[in-house]
């Protein structure tokens, strides 16, 4: 559905990527993984367009395009809530920018919250609930987007363990049942195992995919499935060593 | 906003104990330099003579205040839309604050009259230029990550204006406007003096004529008073509208 094609990116001379090439397959889960300051949050910028990228192209279903501004939604890893908004208009802004309907929207919202239990804190303001819930907040309004790609920066890491399992079985309520596809960073491989059709292994300094997994296993998963075991076995390898190659 | 600012209050009531003991001490007549008890006793007994014209005073300082609002907001946001009209405006609007005012009383009044507009006029001279500048900068220091926001999610230009970029000027509106109100008192008054046939300043000029200093004085009590009360008005506005804060 997406292919992104030899794209480069530096910021002053310093090279962020270079030559990445991805590809994203309909309806699958990406998930992204490298060492913290690889660029991984560059990347999911200069495909939305926050930044224009210095070379490469983007071809979604075949046909190029400048960003994903108009395909994709795009959790970052700042939640972003304006404060002047109660929690439930901060989700239901893209539906008042993109006028939406908004009594479906409202709806919908209102299900969503349930869900990501925030249910009984819809008027509350950013500044009175947790992190955690301003994440998940965040996550309502990314899915009001209404987009068939969402981009996900490092959705779940201000939440404790339990409310990070239940989201990440939303997580994949998203890919089986709304049919999204789903690209998403995360700095928890059991998480990316847990998730994934496919992970990217990211190393720094430029960024490059040191490894490509493809996961072909039903979903739920069971953590101790001995392939899951030996991918990830493979990927803590792989990043210590990128860590002991890591420059000054 | 509810407690005492106790330094303020002490430096206040130090200066205005020596003012009292050095006239009183140096016999200084009153129509030179009235003691501050003084001041307020006239500015409270004169009160019914006052107050007329302190009426006129006041509705001048908020229909200047009112028009400078009405007319800084679209200002401001067209300059923010534009930024090429921004270029456009920019010197009138730095030109505004470098005519003296004093030097455009008396034409103004002369064109205007001696009625109340031509000091709405010079009140609306002197605080356009602070409103429309803080609102054009509130604009401006819009966190760009909130921009980028509201581009993927295709928001117009009209939408961003109303839901991001209005609310995140109003601080520095309620900065500018409460500047304004200070001001504002300024502006009318000056009017008054060059020409008019009520308000605070005529009615100081007319005291001044007859030496009565101590009205004077009272005068600048009450337009001090109404200054104060704006601003203050200014801040409770402030805190129902920015309640985020
Ligand atoms: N606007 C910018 N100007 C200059 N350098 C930048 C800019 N944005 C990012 N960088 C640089 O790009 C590199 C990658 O940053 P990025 O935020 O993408 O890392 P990340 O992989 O998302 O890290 P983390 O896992 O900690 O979120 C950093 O070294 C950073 O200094
Ligand atoms: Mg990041």
């Amino acid at each position: 559905m997406l292919q992104v094609c030899s794209i480069t990116k530096s910021f002053k001379g310093q090279t962020v990527f270079s030559n990445l090439d991805l590809t994203v397959g309909q309806g699958r889960f990406h998930v992204m993984i490298g060492p913290s300051g690889c660029g991984k949050s560059t990347l999911f910028d200069g495909l939305t367009g926050v930044f224009p990228l210095d070379e490469g192209r983007l071809l979604w279903k075949g046909e190029p395009f400048a960003d994903l501004r108009h395909h994709a939604a795009y959790m970052q890893q700042k939640d972003l809530l304006l404060p002047w908004f109660s929690l439930l208009n901060n989700a239901l802004l893209p539906a008042k920018t993109s006028g939406q309907d908004m009594k479906a929207a409202n709806d919908r919202a209102c299900r969503l919250f349930e869900r990501l239990g925030l249910k009984g804190y819809e008027s509350h303001y950013a500044n009175q609930v947790s992190g955690g819930m301003r994440q998940r907040c965040a996550l309502v309004r990314t899915l009001m987007f209404n987009r068939d790609l969402i981009l996900l920066d490092e959705p779940l890491s201000a939440l404790d363990t339990i409310t990070r399992r239940s989201l990440q079985s939303l997580l994949l309520l998203l890919q089986t049942e709304f049919k999204k596809t789903i690209l998403m960073i995360t700095h928890d491989i059991e998480e990316a195992l847990f998730l994934a059709d496919e992970i990217y292994l990211l190393s720094a300094r430029p960024m490059s995919v040191s490894s490509h997994y493809v996961l072909d296993l039903p979903k739920p998963r069971n953590s101790h499935d001995p392939v899951l075991t030996a991918i990830k076995a493979n990927m803590l390898e792989k990043l210590e060593g990128d860590l002991n190659h890591e420059p000054g | 906003m509810n407690r005492v600012n106790l330094p303020a209050a002490i430096l206040v009531a130090l200066i205005l104990g020596i003012w009292e003991a050095a006239v009183r001490l140096l016999a200084v007549p009153v129509f030179i330099l009235p003691p501050p008890s003084n001041i307020v006793w006239v500015a409270l007994v004169q009160a019914p003579r006052i107050f007329p014209h302190a009426v006129v005073t006041f509705a001048e300082i908020l229909m200047g205040v009112g028009f400078a609002v009405i007319t800084a907001i679209p200002l401001a946001i067209v300059m923010f839309a534009k930024p090429s009209l921004e270029k456009a405006f920019s010197p009138f609007l730095v030109a505004s604050q470098a005519i003296p005012v004093f030097a455009l009383a008396p034409l103004l009044v002369v064109w205007l009259g001696y009625g109340m507009a031509s000091k709405v006029f010079m009140a609306w001279i002197i605080i356009f230029f602070p409103i429309c500048v803080s609102l054009l900068e509130g604009f401006k220091s819009c966190d760009p990550e909130f921009r980028m926001l509201f581009r993927l999610m295709g928001a117009s230009f009209f939408k961003t204006l109303t839901l991001l970029y209005w609310p995140w000027a109003l601080p520095r509106f309620f900065a500018g406007l409460k500047v304004g109100v200070g001001v504002a008192g300024i502006g009318a008054v000056i009017g008054e003096w060059v020409g008019a046939q009520k308000g605070l300043g005529f009615f100081m000029i007319q005291s001044n004529a007859r030496l009565q200093v101590d009205l004077v004085f009272a005068a600048i009590l009450w337009l001090t008073a109404m200054g104060l009360l704006l601003w203050w008005l200014t801040g409770v506005l402030e805190k129902n509208i920015v309640r985020w804060k």
